[in-house]
């Protein structure tokens, strides 16, 4: 199928009669990295958890590999969220399964693998995120840049065609979340996965995006290449980018 | 006022939407099995201690205070038929989901409230799997099968518990206050008493799962939907004991 993995059209999403999407329109191309950029607050997060119907427009559509899924019941979402995995913002381990049950969870539900063949995916996909011996830790006893690496083995375990990620740096270190920023690329570059990044870390931006878009008061007010960003005269983005005010 | 009866309703209403979701994932496959034996197993486990200690002491002191109350009209003997219709048709059911809503209760909506504001739940979705049908049924499913189950016990430790005052306070031989006891009861009473707690059960279940699922504002937010939960299904324990009564005897 042709046309773009991902299409948010004229999306508005109010919490509590304040709005937070105010017509919202964004295409995101198959194999393509797109980073949303915006200040804390701007409704980033929102609008990656339409893409997966975790929220429900109040106008508009969400578009995702060609069909619209915004009016859909829970169970006609399954197809949907097994194509598309997400990585939360603080990685939302099952913390009463261990490392292992928790990136064999995807595989017991929707599978019907024999152990051994689940054991040997989930190794498989821990070893993609540069983690091994791990299987039988419980989550509280990772690190945060571990447990951001465990659940992004959980959520690629069904090899999914497009990854969501919510703030994948935040709150780690910068020699971890320079591993993540080349995990995501990895990812990318090796499965073709498309991957669409929420973020403020603008150093993260600009080492994953093939795209990126700003979001601003509801709106993206600006797409284009990171290059074309850093000659935008879009004077919010600009003062986003010298890293002066929280947009 | 106005808010606080739409703010009522609304949550009356995400109360039953979760009672028929639950009730549709409950009887589509896979059913789960493991997942309901592990809830089974620590929600009684967990509960055994406080609905024990709670309903000795309750058939202890319902011996005394009925011979004490019964004394003036030479009605002592008939403290064994008081304390077994009590305590089967009432105390022994109401008391035992009491003591459930309070402390099983209170650990689903922690639990899940936790998993909920850390977005496990949400992760959960994000997963293709359903969380009703992986957190809501085996909870709610295993407290209707272990709240039944743990008042038949409660009933017999409450009786025990009065028995034990009829021999040492009231003077009564253990024969005696034994053939009262089963003399008063009927079929009826049992069946209407421990029937009730199945109801008991799926109220208690849904309402602490659905106050966890639905909390936000991290850890506060779990703290008051844990304190909402006991209260909601304590009151739902009480005013559905009334109806259930009612329609128990129009059965009998």
């Amino acid at each position: 199928m042709t046309g773009p993995f991902i299409r948010f059209l004229d999306l508005h999403k109010a919490f509590a009669g304040k709005p937070v999407l105010t017509g919202v329109n964004l295409d995101i191309g198959r194999g393509e990295s797109v980073v949303i950029l915006g200040g804390s607050g701007s409704g980033k997060s929102v609008l990656l958890r339409h893409a997966i119907a975790l929220h429900r427009p109040d106008r508009g559509q969400v578009w995702v590999d060609g069909i619209e899924i915004s009016g859909l019941e829970e169970e006609q979402l399954l197809d949907t969220r097994k194509k598309v995995g997400m990585l939360f913002q603080a990685g939302a381990l099952f913390d009463s399964m261990s490392v292992y049950r928790n990136v064999a969870f995807p595989l017991h539900e929707h599978t019907d693998w024999p152990e051994e063949k689940v054991a040997a995916r989930v190794s498989e996909v821990l070893s993609l995120v540069e983690l091994s011996e791990v299987e039988d830790k419980m989550p509280a006893d990772l690190s945060g840049g571990m447990r951001k690496r465990v659940a992004l083995a959980r959520a690629i375990a069904l090899a999914p065609q497009a990854v969501l990620y919510d703030e994948p740096t935040t709150g780690l270190d910068p020699i971890t979340a320079t591993a993540i920023n080349r995990l995501i690329r990895g990812l990318q570059a090796r499965l073709g996965i498309t991957s669409v990044v929420v973020t403020h870390d603008i150093q993260s931006a600009f080492h994953v995006a093939d795209r990126i878009a700003f979001l601003h008061e509801g709106k993206i007010s600006f797409t284009g290449t990171p290059q074309e960003a850093e000659a935008s005269r879009e004077p919010l983005l600009r003062e986003f980018l010298r890293g002066g005010v929280d947009a | 006022m106005r808010e606080i009866v739409t703010g009522i309703l609304d949550d009356f209403g995400a109360v039953v939407r979760l009672a028929g979701l639950t009730a549709r994932a409950a009887f589509r496959r896979p059913f789960e099995r493991e997942l309901w034996f592990e809830q089974a197993f620590q929600l009684g486990v967990q509960s055994l201690t406080i609905t024990n200690v709670t309903l000795l002491f309750t058939g202890m002191v319902l011996a005394i205070q009925t011979a004490y109350s019964l004394a003036a009209y030479g009605g002592k003997p008939f403290v064994g038929d008081i304390i077994a219709l009590s305590v089967v048709r009432e105390l022994g059911p109401v008391l035992t989901a009491l003591m459930v809503a309070g402390r099983v209760g209170a650990g689903i909506t922690a639990e899940l409230g936790s998993m909920a504001v850390t977005e496990q739940v949400d992760a959960m979705r994000a997963l293709a799997a359903d969380p009703v049908k992986k957190l809501v049924v085996p909870r709610v499913g295993a407290l209707a099968v272990v709240l039944p189950m743990l008042s038949v016990l409660s009933i017999a430790i409450a009786l025990f518990g009065g028995m034990l005052m009829a021999i040492l306070e009231i003077g009564q031989s253990r024969a005696f206050f034994v053939s009262h006891a089963t003399g008063a009861l009927t079929a009826g009473d049992i069946l209407s008493g421990v029937g009730k707690t199945f109801f008991f059960a799926l109220f208690i279940g849904i309402i602490a799962c659905h106050n966890g699922m639905a909390a936000t504002g991290g850890a506060d937010g779990v703290g008051k939907a844990t304190t909402q939960t006991v209260v909601w299904a304590s009151i739902a324990v009480i005013i559905s004991d009334f109806f259930l009564t009612k329609a128990f005897l129009l059965f009998q």
